[in-house]
């Protein structure tokens, strides 16, 4: 493509000239800003980045991207970017989605993109709201929750995102927040860079209906004790003062306090390609007693539909030989009429 | 075969019986026989939406038509001259449709109490005198084929299942059709299995014999050869055909044909079909749902591919939001409909065109999409091809309509010539190195720029959000808002410069015009032949394009005193033609699941005639 060697993009090649029109303050501008920076470090032509989002606020978000982009329909953008990829496999293709879009009016299609492995980044902002209809409550709003809606409380079971992709049979599957710039730039680098449907929770702070959603892990006070970053290959230490961390009674999963009677040695090693530990992860809910674990919770290394499909059509090539219309046409059973 | 043979122009022949039977194979068998001897011909298959509803019940009764003629045909006719019945249910089911004085063959050896009880008959009508007005031939076939397999000791079961072998060789003696193509095609398909290539084979020259020297048919038939035009001929249906046509579409325009399809009857058999074509690098993909199958349509459409869905009226509900955003993104996208009978499910299996409204209104606010509908089995294989190419001229999607009836239904099909095709030129924009407005239209079509993914320069967003005119960004402005619906609008409507003059089948003036659109053209085509060979002042009208509308349609239906649109529906395209040329047009509209009856056609005709002189 036209990008020349050595001619490096910046964060600038990828603003467009529109305004952004999030309310101040909002979560997405900092995700926006992340996804800026990161994409020049990814050495892709610009053209071949395509943004797709469904409908939200979080949606805008392709009309803000100096590159091709599709602001589709509630719910939809994982099949819109099905499409697209299946037929230029050689785009990055990323899917912009918020909680209300991908896990209630968009679940099928969110659980469907993940199962068949299809090449795609999938960033779902999450604020357990729905904002841009201002403020009713969202698949992932907790038990009870008061909004405009559900002014006596919701009365439904929040989803639990990861919990549902791994159900689903994601190949990744991370988590960052709005408020860890660094963190978040990493784990875009890493959803990119997963080969296969990669989806990447990412905690947002909704200012207008439900601010401070995540206050625990967001507050300097707080998100000490509150928050799990995991390493591949390290022990899952955490707390303020770095003296906690996670162990497992048999399949059972507690905070214990390196306090002499446990060292690092006892804790649970992450392991980013064990299943097991994905799901003890997930677990960890925002809503629990455990800590919110960020990060690469799961990944695993499996072909892509995309890449299948080459296949059989390059295999049905080499068996029938490059399809032939006049032959297909004409059939078995012709007959002349002189 | 006897020495008395009579020459006969036309014969309606419907072969019924049990899902289990054998009625489509048999139907097949004798369609590509048929074909083969050089006469024209018609079928239609009427099939439940159960697979296998119990033996000997209604629900399970499947049947196949097939008329077939000397003469040029246009539809599988409508009164059945010999109806072939295996059991009680399949009489029951079809009886009505046999003429007064038409030949019955009925498997009496399935006319036992328990079968009788099943069809809901309490005497026997192969001897209770009920049947008196046809010519029945009460046929023992089960106990023929079991005694003509007799030394071979196969299983009952395997016995059984080779009657409509012994049926079809009677039916091939009564019109003097050769056996040869039937045994060499069952040496293919059980190849592997000698004992039934030999069984079946037994079974079907039993029949044979059993017409020869039974004396129960005083004569057979023959029917010559009809008058086609020179060429090379296969039989086709209308699902395959559109697969052939979306294919060539690709071909021709050079671009990769992308397929999204969830299943649905009567429109699986293009997912099917178009399945199979992995080596032109044709892209199908199942979906989760109707929606997702559009979805990735659109977004193959957006990254340069042909992109084509096809589902069946409730599929078509589900993807309508979606169809709302290709009209304001402007990408080419042909979505098929083959329509069913409804509302809800229906009649799944059946035929109807009902729809119609549903493809020019069925969508939120104004969103004009073109709509194109095919006229015959073979039609489908233009009408698709014609799809692709305004699509992608226009930058629009794009509706084809076909009906159940012609997705199974099939007749003759002169081999096209592709290089006859009219062209398909596509373009891809590349930067000129300017700010790129992906708005900006062509001055004739209106068709904006396509600008794929991958292509420097030209990084763009479009969406569902309403653009301003030229730059595409998104725009609240009430005046761009006006702008750009008409826009839209003058676009799909400008497509009338791609539509034929309308072809006229009788004089330009006179008392009558039968106006049509879609698949009853055969039908309507039938009746006005006979009712101009009978002198009367009818002329008939077909409407492939019902938006736009052919731009002479509104002179022609000012010249006739009396204007009548048969359609099987409560009539859509009536108040369409009513309301677009304020004409007193009368509808006669049939929503019995079945193609319009050609008979009827030319009585509601008379009738008109004869009132007001």
């Amino acid at each position: 493509m036209s990008q020349e060697r050595g001619q490096k993009l910046a964060r600038q090649d990828f603003i467009s000239n529109q305004d952004v029109r999030w309310c101040p303050g909002c979560g997405d501008y900092s995700i926006l800003a992340q996804t800026q920076k990161s994409l020049p470090d990814l050495g892709i032509p610009r053209e071949n980045f395509v943004f797709i989002s469904g409908i939200g606020c979080s949606s805008r978000f392709p009309y803000y991207m100096n590159t091709y982009g599709f602001h589709t329909i509630h719910g939809r953008a994982p099949t819109l970017a099905s499409g697209v990829k299946l037929a230029r496999p050689d785009l990055s293709v990323w899917v912009v989605t918020g909680d209300g879009d991908s896990l209630s009016i968009g679940g099928n299609h969110f659980i469907h993109v993940l199962r068949r492995n299809i090449d795609l980044n999938i960033v779902l902002f999450n604020n357990r709201i729905y904002g841009l209809t201002k403020g009713q409550y969202s698949p992932t709003s907790e038990l009870g929750k008061v909004t405009k809606s559900t002014p006596f409380g919701s009365l439904d079971t929040p989803f639990n995102p990861p919990a549902v992709a791994l159900g689903a049979q994601a190949t990744f599957v991370a988590r960052s927040i709005d408020r860890y710039p660094s963190h978040l730039q990493k784990m875009l680098g890493r959803a990119h860079g997963h080969k296969g449907a990669s989806f990447l929770e990412v905690y947002q702070n909704c200012l207008i209906f439900n601010d401070g959603a995540f206050r625990l892990l967001t507050e300097k006070e707080t998100k000490g004790d509150h928050v799990l970053e995991l390493e591949n290959g390290k022990p899952m230490i955490f707390g303020k003062e770095k003296n906690k961390g996670i162990r497992l009674n048999g399949f059972k999963p507690e905070v214990v306090t390196l306090d002499g009677d446990y060292s690092t040695d006892d804790l649970l090693i992450h392991n980013e390609t064990d299943k097991n530990i994905a799901d003890v992860l997930t677990n960890f809910t925002y809503d629990s007693e455990f800590p919110t674990p960020i990060g690469v919770l799961f990944v695993a290394k499996m072909s892509t539909y995309e890449d299948r499909l080459d296949e059989q059509i390059k295999t049905a090539k080499e068996q029938l030989g490059e399809g032939n219309l006049e032959a297909l046409i004409r059939g078995a059973d012709t007959w002349e009429v002189e | 075969m006897s020495d008395n043979t009579k020459p006969i122009k036309n014969v309606v022949i419907r072969f019924a019986g049990d899902s289990g039977d054998g009625m489509q194979l048999m139907g097949d068998r004798f369609t590509a026989t048929t074909a083969m001897v050089g006469n024209d011909l018609g079928t239609f298959p009427d099939y439940p939406a159960e697979i296998r509803a119990p033996a000997g019940s209604l629900a399970g009764v499947s049947a196949f038509q097939i008329q077939f003629s000397s003469q040029d045909i246009f539809t599988p006719g409508d009164r059945v001259d010999v109806l072939v019945v295996m059991n009680p249910a399949a009489l029951k089911m079809h009886i009505q449709d046999l003429r007064p004085g038409g030949t019955l063959i009925a498997n009496k050896s399935n006319f036992q109490k328990k079968n009788l009880k099943l069809a809901g008959y309490e005497t026997d009508p192969l001897t209770d005198d009920s049947l008196n007005d046809f010519m029945v031939l009460d046929v023992e076939i089960t106990e023929l084929v079991t005694k003509a397999l007799e030394d071979m000791k196969l299983p009952l079961k395997t016995v059984e299942r080779t009657k409509n072998m012994f049926a079809l060789g009677l039916t091939f003696w009564m019109y003097g059709r050769p056996m040869e193509p039937t045994i060499k095609w069952l040496n293919m398909k059980f190849k592997k299995r000698p004992e039934l290539v030999e069984a079946n084979v037994r079974a079907l020259k039993a029949g044979n014999h059993f017409g020869d020297i039974s004396e129960v048919f005083s004569s057979s038939y023959t029917v010559a050869p009809a008058p086609l035009a020179k060429g090379t001929y296969r039989n086709i249906t209308g699902n395959y055909a559109l697969g052939l046509g979306l294919l060539t579409a690709s071909e021709k325009s050079g671009l990769p044909l992308f397929f999204g399809g969830y299943p649905i009857t009567p429109a699986s058999e293009i997912l099917n079909q178009l399945s199979l074509y992995r080596n032109f690098g044709i892209r199908t993909f199942q979906a989760e749902d109707e929606i997702a199958s559009i979805g990735a349509s659109i977004g193959a459409a957006f990254a340069g591919s042909l992109a084509v869905t096809a589902s069946s009226g409730p599929g078509i509900a589900l993807k309508s939001e979606a169809m709302g955003l290709a009209v304001i993104t402007e990408l080419p996208l042909v979505i098929i409909n083959i329509q069913r009978a409804g509302p809800s499910t229906g009649l799944p299996t059946k035929t109807e065109q009902a729809d119609l409204f549903q493809a020019l209104f069925g969508r939120n606010s104004e969103s004009p999409i073109p709509v194109i509908s095919a006229i015959s089995p073979s039609d489908c294989y233009y009408t698709a091809y014609e799809a692709c190419r305004v699509a992608l001229k226009y930058m629009t999607p794009i509706i084809v309509l076909s009906d159940a009836y012609l997705a199974s239904g099939s007749e003759p099909w002169l081999l096209p010539n592709l290089s006859d095709l009219e062209k398909i030129e596509v373009k891809f924009t590349e930067s000129n190195g300017e700010t790129f407005k992906p708005y900006l239209r062509d001055e004739m079509t209106l068709a904006r720029p396509w600008a794929i993914p991958g292509t420097p320069g030209l990084e763009h967003r479009i969406g569902g959000l309403e653009k301003e005119d030229g730059s595409g960004n998104v725009s609240y402005d009430p005046e761009n808002h006006q702008k750009m619906i008409e826009l839209r609008e003058a676009k799909v409507a400008g497509i009338t410069r791609e539509i034929d003059p309308t072809e006229l089948y009788g004089e330009p003036i006179g008392d009558l015009l039968i106006l049509g659109w879609g698949s009853t053209y055969g039908s309507i085509r039938t009746a006005v032949k006979r009712l101009q060979d009978e002198g009367k002042s009818v002329s008939h009208a077909h409407v492939r394009w019902v938006n736009p509308l052919p731009a002479d349609l509104g002179e022609i239906v000012l010249k006739y005193q009396k204007i009548l649109v048969p359609e099987l529906n409560r009539g859509q395209f009536l108040k369409l033609i009513r309301a677009e040329y304020l004409v007193d047009a009368k509808g006669m509209n049939v929503v019995r699941g079945k193609p319009i009856r050609s008979y009827r056609i030319e009585e509601v005709a008379n009738e008109m005639l004869e009132s007001g002189r």
